[in-house]
């Protein structure tokens, strides 16, 4: 069968189930989206082609597939960068095709030529330049097989407007198979039994999960992993969602922003199974006082992520789900019990530091950013997928929605990709178009990708922004306010758009709320209308995410007052 | 912490970028190169690259790790771990006038190298071994006066089992 370079891109898309594809086109991409244009995939056609990267994340996330984004080259190639690294610090499965000048042009700094592959190499899990036709069905077949197994992450293919021109031959590949690349899925068996060995001595064992449960859908395991040790679960910003927060033995979020009761237990813990995680500075604090008292059991699939930052006594390289179905089948086979006694002392300490502080704020006169998403919780009955902004918004969001179940929490966790919310909303709306999908934003980084509205009214798209309006850049001022003595250098952005007519200037809905008694009317009609709803919080403009450990110290070094 | 220094042998596919991708590495991390040598292997499909660098026991584990994640790299062996043979060779242009060509000449013979360009004012110098020879070498030649040199950075093979 003779096919043209773009029209076997679209059959290796439809072989490897692609049906949706995020993207803007450009020059050297017409040939490209030309086929597109003709093919049964549907296209989104977004406004920037960052807001195409982070919109196929959070399709990623929500459907639990690869992600597809095409754009054109140069400047459409160097927009989706951020998109990348976002994806790539997270591990979410992307292909993102960028197209090049004519092969004859590249070198010659032609028009809308960029290097691509040398810009993204270090923050793509792989990346391609495709310098033949006959490559080309090869390499897009790679690109997904890369993506999606092992640790999932981004994969560039960059294909010349030639290429995509030019006809050969095709006929389907099989999954590939590659000498230098085969990760490793099966834990080590007397990695496992030593692992078990140290839960068997454990009195105070704590689990801390991490987005890598939800990647390998480790949830179920997770929860009867936990409940046969009856050890506490906290979890990285990454990995709400992968233990239910109704569950009595959650914790709450770790780290910097974590509750009193998750960072106390890390730190007072004999044995801490770290799972899908990778000890990211915003978690441990300063290094040397991470969890003092605890051997460590570390289980993740990528192995450079174990020891990297902490030592580790048991690491064990392999797919989270496998890992602890695995321990869970030894655990039964050995008939495990907990030792009743010091497993009640180490949970009523627990519930003792539940007690002393728990998540709180003050709703007085102005409207508190924390009750917002509070109510936004109840009303929505926690089934809502969320996907946050950067900043004091994504904080409040992790604290205060409590997520019961995997990919419903979408953010970008460790790039911390201002703009990132609204575009993912798009993308997790077009993936479950059955679902209530709500942006918790900052009225800072909505602007980072406000232009995306018309994509969400082109498509109908019924997305719910929520607002947290204070007019400053508030994560930043926060930090300001507590360690640059309230010098507010560039920080406040009170000269903004008037959210609602913006809203209202592309088509959609626009509401506000002034007033505490404004918030539940406002949310219920904003997410009870079935179109593009921009819900604008005028919210208390100084409130701090609380509790607070300042980069740097240890986790227990919290600040706490409001 | 001790900065040992370790020879690392890499098996990479033989297409471009690969060594971009491993300079990215050492550089984006923050680990250091002291040599880097890289030449096809007798399959034309794969290079084998000779990379020396320092790090302790922490650092080595995550070079080694990272390497290994990689795509277009096939195999990774540090060859600190076993026991290897390593050389590098050089090409050292020398002043060379009446007074200290035997001088040189003597040099030469005793670290059995070979004079392979040969001017009314100046010699060229081969020399191959280990990098401790070569500087051993460089030493003397520094008293004669040495005008110009290249090393190519150690290359370096596990020695078979006897």
């Amino acid at each position: 069968m003779k096919l043209t370079g773009a029209q076997i891109v679209m059959e290796v898309l439809k072989e490897e189930g692609v049906d949706t594809v995020f993207g803007i086109t450009g020059g050297a991409a017409i040939e490209l989206y030309d086929t597109l244009a003709r093919s049964d995939i549907r296209h989104i056609m977004v406004r920037h082609e960052q807001g195409a990267v982070h919109a196929a994340d959070g399709y990623a996330r929500a459907k639990k597939d690869v992600g597809v984004c095409l754009v054109t080259s140069g400047p459409g190639a160097t927009n989706t960068v951020s998109g990348i690294a976002s994806a790539y610090m997270d591990s979410i499965p992307l292909v993102v095709f960028t197209a090049q000048v004519p092969t004859h042009l590249i070198g010659n700094d032609a028009f809308q030529e960029v290097d691509i592959v040398g810009i993204t190499r270090p923050c793509t899990k792989h990346n391609y330049l495709v310098r033949s036709i006959d490559d080309l069905a090869r390499t897009v077949k790679e690109a997904f097989y890369i993506a999606r197994s092992g640790r999932p992450g981004p994969v560039l293919v960059d294909i010349p407007k030639d290429i995509s021109q030019t006809t050969t031959d095709y006929k389907p590949l099989p999954r590939p198979s590659l000498n230098s690349y085969n990760p490793r899925y099966k834990p080590n068996m007397k990695q496992l039994k030593w692992a078990l060995t140290l839960i068997k001595e454990a009195k105070k064992p704590a689990i801390f999960a991490g987005g890598g449960v939800i990647l390998s859908g480790a949830s179920r395991e997770l929860a009867t992993f936990a409940r046969r040790l009856k050890a506490p679960v906290t979890a990285s910003l990454m990995g709400l969602g992968a233990f239910p927060a109704s569950d009595e033995l959650w914790l709450g979020m770790l780290g910097m922003h974590g509750t009193y009761r998750a960072n106390m237990s890390v730190q007072s813990c004999d044995l801490l199974i770290g799972i899908g995680v990778r000890f990211d500075d915003r978690v441990t604090g300063k290094l040397g006082t991470f969890a003092p008292h605890a051997k460590i059991i570390h289980i993740d699939i990528d192995p450079t992520s174990i020891r990297k930052n902490i030592p580790v006594t048991v690491p064990i390289v392999g797919d989270c789900k496998l890992s602890l179905a695995e321990l869970n089948r030894l655990l039964d086979k050995e008939a495990f019990t907990i030792d009743s006694k010091s497993s009640k002392a180490w949970l009523d300490q627990i519930e003792e530091w539940k007690n002393t502080i728990r998540l709180s704020y003050d709703q007085k006169d102005t409207i508190k950013p924390q009750y917002v998403v509070q109510k936004l919780y109840e009303l929505t009955e926690g089934k809502a997928i969320i996907t946050t902004e950067v900043g004091q918004n994504q904080m409040w969001a992790a604290q205060y929605y409590h997520f019961d179940q995997p990919n419903c929490f979408i953010t970008s966790g460790g790039l911390g990709c201002m703009g990132f919310g609204f575009p993912a909303a798009i993308g997790a709306q077009v993936a479950c178009p059955d679902k209530v999908v709500v942006d918790i934003a900052g009225d800072g980084s909505i602007q980072m990708n406000i232009q995306e509205l018309a994509t969400a009214m082109q498509y109908k798209l019924p997305v719910k922004i929520v607002i947290l309006n204070n007019r400053y850049l508030g994560m930043v001022r926060q930090w300001q306010e507590l360690f640059y003595d309230r010098r507010y250098a560039s920080t406040d952005i009170e000269q903004a758009p008037d959210f609602v007519k913006l809203a209202e200037s592309y088509g959609g809905v626009g509401m506000r709320a002034t007033r505490p008694e404004e918030v539940e009317p406002v949310l219920k009609e904003g997410l009870g209308t079935p179109n593009l709803v921009v819900m604008d919080f005028l919210v208390e403009r100084e409130e701090d995410v609380y509790p607070m450990v300042p980069a740097g110290a240890p986790i227990t070094d919290m600040l706490l007052v409001n | 912490m001790t900065q040992e220094k370790h020879t690392i042998s890499l098996m990479v596919e033989n297409i471009p970028g690969v060594l971009s991708r491993i300079a990215g590495l050492f550089s984006g991390r923050g680990f250091n190169i002291e040599s880097i040598c890289a030449a096809p292997t007798m399959d034309r499909l794969v290079t084998r690259i000779t990379i020396t660098t320092r790090g302790d026991e922490s650092i080595m584990e995550q070079i080694n790790k990272q390497l290994n994640k990689l795509v277009n790299i096939i195999k990774v062996q540090d060859l600190t771990e076993t026991d290897f043979v390593e050389r590098e060779m050089a090409l050292v242009k020398v002043k060379a006038e009446p007074g200290n060509r035997a001088e040189i000449l003597r040099l030469v013979d005793i670290f059995r190298c070979k004079v392979v360009d040969v001017s009314p004012t100046h010699y060229t110098i081969e020399v191959t071994g280990t990098a401790e020879k070569l500087g051993a070498l460089l030493e003397l030649l520094k008293m004669v006066g040495v005008k110009e040199i290249a090393r190519t950075g150690s290359i370096a093979m596990a020695r078979e089992k006897k």
